[in-house]
């Protein structure tokens, strides 16, 4: 009887670089990797961004061509969905009953939308991006509108305002909270963004919820919000977070709060079974805390880990979390978690569209947002990988070169 | 379609027919060219898309974007006065036959 395969349940980005790695690191068994969604592993990242102006053709979004599977023998089951682990067989049971045997198990079964709850929510077409799916029914509608809502001033929200704003459509854009993107970026930032919006056209409602919803008729939605008068539009789109997909690991008997719980070497309680990507609450070894994080960097580098634990190696996850958002032709980067931060430097010309700033907290560098500022960014990133102490008043210092910094 | 060579630093050389319009980048990872990285997706943000083209070639390809020069600053490889980010090199048919060198690392 040969071995039991490796299975790998969720045909995202991490669930493809777990496959990759275990190869690379020389596992050369039978390996599987399932998806629920019917797509071979594809980026998330331009669903909200260019794919939404119409040009991108669906097979450029996906990771790799059809001849990696093959080349890596990777068997690839898309569109099937696991139903339950059986840890005691170790086996998975897909929902038509199917079972399989595995011998290691990674999760990587990512985050599902958090779905909009206002009265009238369940009676009109809201709609979402997350999935390849989303991503073309909102393209198809958004060339069909004339105005469009959108709920949530997160990356998601902003992203999919600046898209319809280049197609020259009528936006509003509703946040609940009294900032842009207040999760991930500093109040500096969030201010120069809801400029941004703003000049670009955006009707921005801030510290605004949404009331209720109700079908106006031929396609058209009415929307009521907290101040500001109702108003009637062709389009709402949410995007207002992510639950992570932690219920498989939670029916069978593993951690799960936030996310399915690993350590630092993305391991569940169970030493057969591993977990990576944005359905994780790990131990995140750079930041020395737990964390959930919802990324494409934390996707790819937390799937190496886990690759390694499943061939019994420790491989360490700290790497430095990063970040990137396009809103119209502000490229926004973060490196390292810039919050709470106790000083702040700015480097570069706000007025220019081109600045970044730099998170002290207790003297010590933790973080730097860059807008049009690639190089800050990745400066950064390796000043906070080395641990290398700088002083706020030399970052500042535009004749300094933060590269030659990183690098000395 | 425009004929686009390959070569990894141990000399192996791969052919692509790549379609007017895509990167060097997409087309690298669409066929599944090893030591392309493009961890950004194409967006001019990572430098891990670097290549080497040609001295010859340089006349031929659009001209380096203030963005692209000062990421090609964060190359994990040497910058080299023929280094590109493949991301910003958009295939036309000017370009059929470009030969371009991928760099031993990219992170």
């Amino acid at each position: 009887m040969s071995a039991a395969p490796f299975v790998v349940i969720g045909a995202g980005q991490a669930g493809l670089q777990v496959c990759d790695s275990l190869r690379k690191l020389g596992y050369a068994g039978e390996l599987v990797l399932i998806g629920a969604e019917t797509s071979p592993p594809y980026q998330r990242p331009p669903l909200s961004k260019k794919f939404l102006a119409g040009d991108l053709e669906v097979e450029r979004l996906y990771l790799r061509p059809d001849s990696f599977y093959a080349k890596l023998d990777v068997a690839l089951h898309v569109g099937r969905e696991v139903q339950r682990i059986d840890r005691e067989h170790r086996e998975i049971e897909f929902t038509d009953g199917h079972r399989l045997a595995y011998a290691k198990l990674a999760l990587t079964t990512g985050a599902r939308i958090r779905p909009l709850q206002c009265p009238g929510v369940e009676r009109v077409d809201v709609f979402y991006v997350r999935t390849l799916d989303d991503g073309l029914r909102l393209r198809a509608r958004l060339a069909d509108v004339g105005h469009v809502t959108i709920v949530g001033g997160g990356f998601i929200g902003l992203e999919v305002a600046a898209m319809a704003r280049s197609l020259g459509k009528e936006v509003v854009l509703l946040e609940t909270l009294d900032r842009l993107m207040a999760r991930a970026v500093s109040p500096t930032v969030s201010a120069y963004f809801a400029d941004l919006h703003r000049a670009h056209g955006v009707e921005l409602r801030l510290a605004c919820a949404v009331r209720a919803l109700h079908d106006s008729g031929s396609g058209k939605l009415q929307v009521s919000t907290d101040h500001g008068p109702d108003f009637e539009t062709g389009l709402l789109v949410a995007g207002i977070g992510v639950v992570p997909n932690a219920e498989l690991a939670i029916d069978a008997g593993l951690e799960g709060r936030d996310g399915i719980v690993v350590d630092v070497h993305a391991r569940t309680a169970d030493p057969d079974i591993v977990a990576a990507g944005d359905c994780t609450l790990h131990y995140n070894g750079y930041l020395a805390r737990q964390a959930r994080l919802e990324s494409v960097q934390n996707a790819v580098d937390q799937a190496k880990v886990a690759a390694a634990s499943m061939l019994g190696q420790a491989d360490a996850y700290v790497q430095v979390p990063w970040f990137w958002s396009d809103q119209y032709d502000a490229k926004l980067q973060m490196a390292g978690i810039g919050m709470p931060f106790d000083d702040c430097v700015e480097r570069g010309e706000r007025a220019g569209g081109s600045f970044s700033l730099f998170y002290f907290r207790a003297g010590r560098l933790v973080g730097a947002d860059s807008i049009n500022r690639p190089v800050d960014h990745m400066a950064c990133r390796k000043l906070l990988a080395q641990g290398t102490m700088v002083v706020p008043a030399e970052i500042a210092r535009e004749d300094v070169d933060l590269m030659q910094l990183a690098r000395t | 379609m425009p004929k686009i060579t390959y070569r990894q630093t141990g000399g192996r050389e791969d052919v692509v027919d790549v379609p007017e319009g895509w990167s060097l980048m997409e087309a690298a990872i669409q066929n599944d060219i090893a030591g392309i990285v493009a961890e950004c997706g194409g967006g001019c943000a990572c430098a891990t898309c670097h290549v080497y083209v040609d001295e010859a070639d340089l006349a031929r390809l659009s001209p380096v974007s203030s963005m692209e020069g000062d990421m090609l600053e964060c190359t994990a490889a040497e910058r080299r006065a023929t280094s590109r980010l493949s991301c910003q090199i958009r295939v036309s048919a000017a370009l059929d036959g470009l030969r371009v060198d991928i760099p031993e690392r990219q992170t």
